[in-house]
């Protein structure tokens, strides 16, 4: 998306309910700044987060793609944060073998106590994925407007 | 050329029917031409004897059969498995897809299956008949004399870099059992590994464009065995076929190696039913070869009983991002 003749990209954050999205509330709440590019999408554990997912938030236009979930050993569940690992792992290492850029895809652990992290991780990941420019690779001309 | 013939599976195939044994059975018969070899059920002597053919032809793995053949009836089924259909029935086992007391599986020796691609490039079109002679096989076509190739050269790229010869399931043993090999089947998937990004997405938009979205790679694959599957869903986004290079292959090749990473035996099937020969299973591969080295070596369908890495974890597992730096060596 360009606004005023500069790149804006456009971020999924997917957010366990437990840990990364009081995260983002607590950076909320201590007025610290992140980028308004970042929309995020609360989901009940970071194992939720099926790969398909990660593809279609790419294919309805999304420039980059950032999981957040508790820490592992601190998952609500005990073990999603565990499997989430795993199959984000292969999930990323088969984009990036298929060429899409691996800056595009992020997973941070980020507790309900770190809102600083949070802020600092999304200005982080917006400013990587705007350098990369748009998402060419895995797009889907249909959902453009 | 095989070391089994065709008359010692049929013998074995008429013994075990008629003693009772089973009742039906899982074998190959010829199809339109001499080279597509299809799979059939035999249910009678007759049929065994007039139908059933065994040759360079006969790669299709018949482990996904058994899940519909053991829910027909109570009595046993037949099935020939060459070493790396046994993978493939070891995993099904490990899935409980399948009842074990209903099948009696014979274990054939493999000396690798043709692909029929490379035959036609050596023979030409319009093949009539395919002889084995020792180690050529004879081919006649319409415009030319007979022409003999090498079995060694028209070999299916799944049994150049043949991983077992070694069965690792069965009831009973045709001729000799082989070793598991120390194959370099990884070797493609380091060549591209070691591209740039933009030469892999080349790459893949090249193969993956060509796709039509048949399906046949997750119809065959002994792996894919849920019998609701995403992609059947209309709303998936991945049912139709847009436009040359759209979102939709990349989508559904991605997530049909995912939805069997861990538990493809990398029995190559997919590349062999594949109508445009796009090379999936360098996908299947890949997924296998992060999984041995993030997660330790990892053979699916080895062991019954083995859990798969991705139902599985460790407290010290690599962090995704690490993960993604050691599955590229280019960034290494």
């Amino acid at each position: 998306m360009q606004i005023n003749g500069e790149f804006q990209p456009k971020i999924v954050a997917f957010c366990c309910n437990w840990c990364s999205y009081a995260g983002a509330d607590l950076a909320g709440n201590n007025r610290l700044a992140y980028p308004e590019n970042v929309k995020i999408i609360k989901v009940p554990c970071s194992c939720r987060v099926n790969p398909m997912f990660i593809l279609r938030a790419f294919q309805r236009g999304a420039d980059g793609v950032i999981l957040c979930g508790c820490h592992p050993g601190d998952c609500h569940y005990t073990s999603g944060n565990y499997y989430t690992r795993r199959r984000m792992a292969l999930l990323f290492s088969m984009l990036n073998y298929l060429g899409i850029e691996k800056e595009r895809t992020r997973v941070e652990w980020v507790s309900a106590a770190e809102g600083a992290k949070f802020a600092q991780t999304m200005n982080e990941f917006t400013e990587a994925v705007a350098a990369l420019g748009e998402n060419k690779r895995l797009e889907d001309l249909r959902c453009k407007k | 050329m095989q070391k089994v013939t065709c008359d010692t599976l049929v013998a074995k195939a008429c013994e075990l029917l008629e003693n009772g044994t089973v009742d039906r059975v899982l074998g190959w018969k010829n199809g339109e031409f001499v080279y597509d070899v299809t799979p059939a059920l035999f249910t009678t002597v007759d049929d065994i004897k007039s139908e059933f053919v065994f040759n360079d032809f006969c790669g299709a793995n018949f482990s996904k059969y058994l899940i519909e053949e053991t829910r027909k009836t109570e009595s046993k089924v037949l099935v020939f498995l060459k070493p790396c259909d046994t993978y493939s029935f070891n995993q099904l086992l490990t899935e409980h897809r399948f009842d074990r007391e209903k099948v009696y599986a014979v274990g054939i020796p493999c000396e690798g299956m043709a692909d029929i691609t490379k035959v036609k490039a050596a023979a030409g079109d319009g093949i009539t008949a395919i002889k084995a002679e020792g180690e050529n096989l004879v081919i006649s076509t319409l415009y030319d004399d007979d022409k003999a190739v090498a079995c060694a050269d028209v070999l299916a790229e799944r049994c150049v870099v043949c991983k077992s010869k070694k069965h690792v399931a069965y009831d009973e043993l045709l001729g000799e059992d082989g070793d598991v090999i120390d194959s370099n089947r990884f070797d493609e998937v380091e060549k591209l590994e070691a591209m740039t990004e933009d030469e892999r997405f080349a790459f893949w938009q090249n193969e993956l464009s060509r796709c039509i979205r048949c399906n046949a790679c997750r119809d065959v694959c002994p792996a894919c065995t849920c019998e609701k599957c995403v992609f059947d869903n209309p709303e998936s986004s991945v049912v139709n076929k847009a436009i040359s290079d759209s979102f939709e292959e990349k989508m559904f090749h991605i997530i049909r190696a995912f939805h069997v990473a861990g538990r493809c035996t990398d029995c190559g099937e997919c590349s062999r039913v594949c109508p445009q020969n796009i090379p999936l299973h360098l996908l299947n591969r890949k997924f296998i070869k992060d999984i041995n080295s993030f997660y330790g070596e990892y053979q699916a369908g080895a062991e019954a009983g083995s859990r798969a890495p991705l139902v599985d974890y460790t407290t010290e597992d690599i962090e995704p991002t690490d993960a993604v730096l050691k599955g590229a060596s280019d960034n290494a």
